[in-house]
């Protein structure tokens, strides 16, 4: 059998697996108060040259402070970070080899497109003509060609984004700090902006650090992902890893939609674990080996999409096969999201989603039909607390 | 719903305006007056305008009012930025809001007192009065007003601007004059003209701390309509109020201009996005 591996791979570029490899940007033990409020706590991490590494969490789980760390707008209240081996402690936001983009964008509103995209070349000192050639690349880069003599309010919202981030870029610094771009704009704009970001930090082969609230995103644009979480790191991961293979109860949460069962531990063997679900009601046969012992209470993770789901209770001899009612069903178009009774409790209920992938269905799942669900060995995985 | 006008709608819009401007209006007509009796028309002449040309005091204490009004209302206008800067964005401070609180009593304190208070202090430093001394007086309360009004502007300002100007190499004090300034200059210039017209129109201050030579037009006009109302001063109160509806007039037509200017951006904006 071959070796199975996680999800698709971006590119034959993963610095993160090398131990040798010196990193970019490195927090050190970072810890950042704001009086009694603990915004960063400890937290340690290495960042790669030409990565586009992802910060996603929620609201005030600490992502913007540790990137206006790095960008000079706070001084860690201990720790060290490092910037292409130079320690950043006492260098002013105006010295820093990184730009950020901001979200409000902080477009200059009393100068043109063009004199704001020059502003920090002109700060460096640049002569005249370079600094033309650099506007002029950057207006080009960003579609912006047409709007260079425009007033930031004569623009709309994609517009100014993109001003932004021309200006931002207009330096080619070290890091690009992005504090979540793209949270003003409509889906679909930020849907092509996402792919855009991707197609520029490829082409300058810069380093970009983005901060992000929106899983989706962080997960389209990012090599690695970090999810945080009450100023702490939680993982540290592709985002195929974080999808599929969480490290805790609170990532598995956080990304995507989950089924979590709480079970106990029946069995361990070197080929598995047997789980029997608290509610007693179905068995469990995973193969992942888990350091939890026989009697610990454990959940098992999986995703509504890994789970089978069929009408009646004919079928005979699927693995982990579990009974159940419908109960609700979400329509979106292209899936359907069926929630089945599994148990006497109303929250015994299980997630399982179904492909449209025909256009007329001749005996479609329909509600308080019985159904049978069924699961690979290895769909799920056992978490933990 | 009626909409239009109501008879009641007009009625007190013509008795507000009267209210108002009656008083001016007859002012106005009066400078024109041929007979020297204020009270009594005897026909139009402009010789009371040619009169004033001639009052050696008169232009003189327009011409000191007016440089105490400049130079005062542009002390008080960098005085009340920096206050206002301090306000704004120094965050919480040992202090803050008894400073605050300090900045802006001067604005309902009585003027008389504020003057007297003034006039003790120059007294007890020995500063002989005159032309300065109603320069400081004004500048202290003007800058209260400046304060308020550049505060307002840079409540709406977004911090970030200036995080942005420091993040692509910008230091702060570059970043406040190529940045910040010129974002709020609307108010800091609304402030200077504020302080300009308060310190213009000062009668109770400058009173107190004037001292001989340097007496402002307020002070001349009160004094000499003590004496009697002469059209001669009817004049000068003409030429003041059509300097100010003038002032008040471009403002207003700059304002609208500026916003119809930028609703057409906003409408080419969108429609270029597609």
């Amino acid at each position: 059998m071959a070796k199975k591996s996680i999800g698709p791979v971006r590119r034959a570029y993963s610095p993160w697996d090398d131990p040798e490899k010196a990193p970019f940007i490195e927090f050190r033990n970072v810890t950042k108060k704001f009086g009694d409020f603990t915004a960063v706590n400890n937290l340690s991490l290495k960042i790669y040259e030409r990565e586009f590494f992802a910060l996603l969490g929620g609201s005030g789980c600490g992502k913007t402070t540790l990137m206006r760390m790095l960008a000079g707008f706070e001084t860690p209240t201990t720790g060290q970070i490092f910037l292409d081996g130079q320690d950043l402690a006492g260098i002013p936001p105006f010295k820093r080899p990184s730009n950020m983009m901001f979200q409000s964008y902080a477009l200059f509103p009393h100068m043109s497109v063009e004199k704001n995209i020059a502003f920090g070349l002109k700060q460096d000192k640049l002569p005249a003509s370079e600094v033309d050639a650099r506007v002029a690349e950057m207006l080009r880069l960003t579609k912006l060609e047409q709007f260079a003599k425009r007033r930031p309010h004569q623009l709309s919202g994609g517009q100014r984004q993109r001003v932004a981030l021309a200006r931002s870029l207009a330096k080619r610094p070290k890091v690009l700090l992005l504090d979540e771009p793209l949270g003003a704009l409509d889906r679909k704009l930020r849907e092509e902006t996402q792919f855009e970001l991707m197609n520029i930090q490829e082409e300058l082969k810069m380093t970009f650090l983005i901060v992000t609230h929106d899983q989706e995103e962080a997960m389209t644009v990012a090599d690695r992902i970090a999810v945080m979480d009450k100023g702490e790191l939680v993982q540290v991961d592709t985002p195929a890893e974080i999808y599929e293979a969480p490290n805790s109860k609170f990532v598995a949460d956080f990304i995507g939609d989950i089924n979590l069962i709480e079970a106990n531990v029946t069995e361990k063997s070197e080929d598995g674990t047997k789980l029997r679900s608290v509610a007693d009601n179905f068995t469990i046969d995973s193969d992942q080996v888990t350091d939890a012992a026989v009697g610990d209470r454990v959940w098992y993770a999986i995703r509504p999409e890994k789970v089978r789901i069929a009408q009646g209770r004919r079928e005979k001899g699927l693995p982990n096969r579990i009974d159940g009612v419908v109960w609700d069903i979400a329509y979106l178009g292209d899936m359907s999201i069926i929630h089945s009774k599994v148990g006497d409790n109303d929250k015994d209920t299980l997630r399982a989603t179904f492909a449209n992938v025909s256009r007329m269905v001749e005996n479609p799942i329909t509600w308080d039909d019985e159904v049978v669900m069924s699961f690979d060995r290895d769909a799920g995985v056992i978490l933990k607390g | 719903m009626t909409r239009g006008p109501t008879w009641f709608n007009i009625t007190s819009l013509v008795a507000g305006f009267s209210f108002l401007y009656l008083p001016i209006v007859l002012l106005v007509i009066y400078s024109f007056n041929e007979s020297r009796l204020v009270t009594v028309w005897g026909g139009f002449s402009t010789k009371w305008y040619a009169s004033l040309l001639q009052n050696d005091q008169l232009l003189d204490a327009a011409w000191v009012t007016l440089r105490v009004a400049f130079v005062s209302a542009t002390l008080a206008t960098i005085i009340g930025t920096i206050a206002a800067l301090v306000l704004v964005r120094s965050g919480r401070f040992v202090g803050r809001s008894l400073f605050s609180g300090m900045i802006f009593a001067p604005l309902v304190m009585p003027e008389v007192i504020l003057g007297l208070s003034l006039l003790l202090l120059f007294v007890a430093m020995d500063y002989s009065r005159g032309f300065w001394t109603v320069m400081l007086a004004h500048t202290t309360f003007a800058s209260c007003y400046v304060a308020v009004v550049v505060q307002s502007r840079l409540v709406g300002f977004d911090k970030s601007i200036e995080e942005a100007a420091e993040d692509l190499g910008c230091p702060p004090v570059k970043t406040f004059f190529l940045i910040t300034l010129p974002i709020i200059l609307p108010g800091v210039i609304a402030g200077w003209m504020l302080a300009f017209t308060l310190s213009l129109d000062d009668l109770v201050i400058a009173s107190f701390t004037t001292g001989p030579g340097a007496t402002t037009l307020p002070m001349k006009i009160y004094s000499q309509v003590r004496l009697g109302v002469t059209p001669e001063i009817n004049a000068v109160c003409t030429i003041l109020v059509a300097l100010v509806t003038m002032g008040v007039i471009a403002a207003s037509i700059a304002t609208k201009r500026q916003q119809t200017q930028k609703e057409r951006d906003e409408r080419a904006a969108f429609g270029a996005e597609g």
